[in-house]
């Protein structure tokens, strides 16, 4: 493939890399991982023993609301965490440690293999450079040696992948000459200009209206078809990981809740957070008079300092036997079906009370 | 929409996209700023005929006529000529060299030398932070003309060691702008988004840190060419500049300060016009490179 047109993998263009080693086990593996931050008011638990896998060509939805630990966790997998946070447990990729990885050994990842998608698009492009030059950066850190008319070449091809409409003229523009849409879609074509394994998208649809929102999840379906790279996918948007997700991870105050796949979490919710997020989804069917409200969950989310005892989730929970198990022990992760996961104590409740809604 | 698509709008599948190139759109911001424009030509015009002075000037560099004296601006000495008889203009020409040479070399080396200081310092923070900013302080309350002074009767006073000694004078106000830009940017998401490409530290420095904050830099590199020119005119008055045959614009001024009000005064216009002219070009100039290096000043 010495000259591949836009609808070719893009790969070869440029990296003329060879192909990946077949995969045995997780593309990416995060055992027990905490990470804390010492603040004058106390220690605040960002993360909380997060474990989760994310196999080669997969897709896992990060689920949780603000201040849950998302974006911390995938600061962490990338080392980019600053050199406060206290960080323990396992991270492996492909086998080996990010954890104990160097400085360098972590650029040499970053951007190549692990690569990530900002929420705010505007932001996390450099105003000063077109977003061909952003693109060629982003390329010539990893391949260095790549020609001028080559690399214009690959960014036109790149944007073109992402659905940017002329991309020979677009490539000149600056970010700022961008819609918000494009800027997102710029955004991944620079994320995936070097193939990553992994892509690491964080509220990558969160700044975008709905119609936007749907076109680049459907960018990012295309290219993970094209490139087989998988993607973790941080977002409080249900509606998001419905459409995308293989698998979800729900995390509350840094905490894991619930691990499933898509229709388990969906369907079948054994944790009282998932069901109270299910729950206060706006339906159709659902009657709606105006008195009545949309579902919300009581209460406040927890300061991660001063994290309730127990059982995070356990002043908001309508299951929870207070005095009781929730607010003394902390539950585990225990299975509850096939590949699904559950912290709760009363999962058979959570269960019970979904099939009443349901039926 | 771009100012390309108004001033050449172009229909799909019709003709070619014009694609200005980053140093086309450069450019083109420039030549916007018309006074820049034209403070770029009257300081080229300035430094070639100051340095075509051996071609140009009216007459030579060392011609004396101690019998003409003094005499007011006419036709053949059109800036008139000083109490020994020496036509200047003439002399302008030659001192501009030493002058603009000056100006341009302490400036070029203060904005490199304070731009590295102060990026690193910005971008590494703790403890590199500290070591190069009380560095920087310590040049900052260390006296300036009592250095000069010894440096210039240590090493000769020579235009090579004034414009070291300048230099090493103007480099903290570049440096202390540059770390407080680089403190700000260095939060913003886009240096989060090259670290998680995979750049290296060094790499983000100069590839996105610094073409951020060309701005103030150009700003600050111009108000070091016009410092530079000034200061030497100082230590010119106070004895210690060039030393003639030698001379710079300072050196003029200093020698017709004595006519101050009197039949003479004539003598202090084109030195100081031609200091005022230099520094006001060298302004404009940073102006238009602060708008021209900033790709969102076409946006209206």
């Amino acid at each position: 493939m010495d000259n591949p047109t836009a609808t070719d993998l893009p790969t070869v263009a440029v990296t003329g890399e060879p192909t990946r080693a077949p995969m045995i086990g997780p593309l990416l593996s995060v055992r027990n991982l905490s990470v804390s931050f010492s603040t004058d008011d106390g220690i605040v638990r960002a993360v909380d023993s997060a474990s989760f896998d994310v196999m080669a060509n997969e897709t896992v939805g990060i689920v949780g609301e603000s201040g849950s630990g998302k974006t911390v966790t995938s600061m962490a997998i990338l080392g980019l965490l600053p050199k406060t946070a206290k960080i323990t447990g396992e991270i492996t990729f492909r086998g080996e440690s990010l954890i104990d990885a160097s400085e360098r050994q972590l650029e040499q990842i970053r951007g190549k293999q692990i690569a990530m998608i900002f929420q705010d698009a505007l932001a996390a492009l450099n105003p000063v450079y077109s977003v061909g030059k952003q693109i060629a950066e982003a390329i010539r850190v990893h391949n260095p040696d790549v020609g001028k008319p080559a690399m214009r070449e690959r960014c036109i091809e790149l944007l073109d992948l992402v659905g940017i409409p002329n991309p020979t003229e677009r490539v000149d523009q600056f970010p700022h000459e961008y819609s918000g849409g494009m800027r997102q879609r710029a955004m991944i074509a620079m994320s995936i200009a070097n193939e990553p394994e992994l892509l690491i998208a964080d509220e990558p649809t969160t700044a975008l209206d709905v119609t936007i929102q749907a076109q680049v999840l459907e960018v990012l379906e295309r290219i993970q078809d094209r490139t087989n790279s998988a993607i973790m996918l941080i977002t409080h948007d249900l509606g998001v990981v419905a459409g995308v997700a293989d698998r979800v991870v729900v995390m509350y105050a840094g905490r894991q809740v619930e691990v499933g796949s898509v229709d388990q979490i969906f369907y079948e919710p054994r944790h009282a957070y998932t069901e109270g997020l299910l729950a206060s989804l706006p339906r159709l069917d659902r009657r709606a008079d105006k008195h009545s409200r949309l579902h919300r969950i009581v209460g406040q989310p927890p300061s991660l300092i001063f994290l309730p005892t127990g059982c995070a989730f356990h002043p908001r929970c309508p299951h929870a036997e207070v005095p009781g198990r929730c607010d003394s022990e902390r539950p585990e992760l225990v299975d509850v079906g096939p590949a699904h996961q559950s912290s709760c104590f009363f999962a058979d409740r959570v269960a019970a009370a979904v099939k009443v809604d349901q039926s | 929409m771009t100012a390309t698509a108004i001033e050449e709008p172009t229909l799909a599948g019709n003709a070619e996209p014009v694609a200005l190139t980053q140093w086309q759109l450069f450019r083109r911001r420039f030549f916007k700023h018309k006074v820049a424009v034209v403070s770029v030509v009257i300081l080229i015009l300035f430094t070639i005929a100051c340095f075509a002075a051996p071609l140009i000037a009216p007459f030579s560099n060392t011609d004396q006529d101690l019998l003409l004296g003094a005499v007011k601006p006419n036709a053949t000495h059109w800036f008139g000529t000083d109490t020994l008889g020496r036509d200047q203009l003439t002399r302008l020409l030659y001192a501009g060299q030493i002058s603009l040479k000056i100006g341009f070399a302490v400036a070029l080396i203060a904005t490199v030398f304070g731009t590295a200081v102060g990026a690193i310092a910005g971008y590494f923070g703790r403890s590199v932070e500290q070591a190069l900013m009380r560095f920087t302080d310590l040049f900052l309350v260390v006296p300036a003309l009592a250095i000069l002074a010894i440096a210039l009767k240590h090493f000769g006073r020579t235009d090579t060691v004034v414009i070291l000694v300048l230099a090493t004078l103007f480099w903290m106000y570049v440096a202390r702008v540059v770390r407080g830009q680089v403190l700000s940017l260095k939060e913003k998401e886009f240096i989060e988004a090259a670290r998680a490409s995979g750049a290296s530290r060094t790499r983000i420095i100069v590839r996105h840190v610094i073409p951020n904050i060309i701005g103030p830099i150009m700003v600050n590199a111009t108000l070091a060419v016009a410092a530079a020119i000034i200061t030497e005119s100082t230590l010119s008055f106070l004895g210690l500049g060039i030393q003639p045959p030698d001379t710079s614009w300072g050196n003029m001024l200093s020698d017709a300060e004595g006519f101050t009000g009197t039949g003479q005064s004539y003598l202090l216009y084109a030195p100081g016009l031609a200091i005022l002219l230099t520094v006001l070009c060298v302004n404009f100039i940073g102006d238009g490179l602060r708008d021209a290096f900033d790709p969102q000043s076409e946006k209206h």
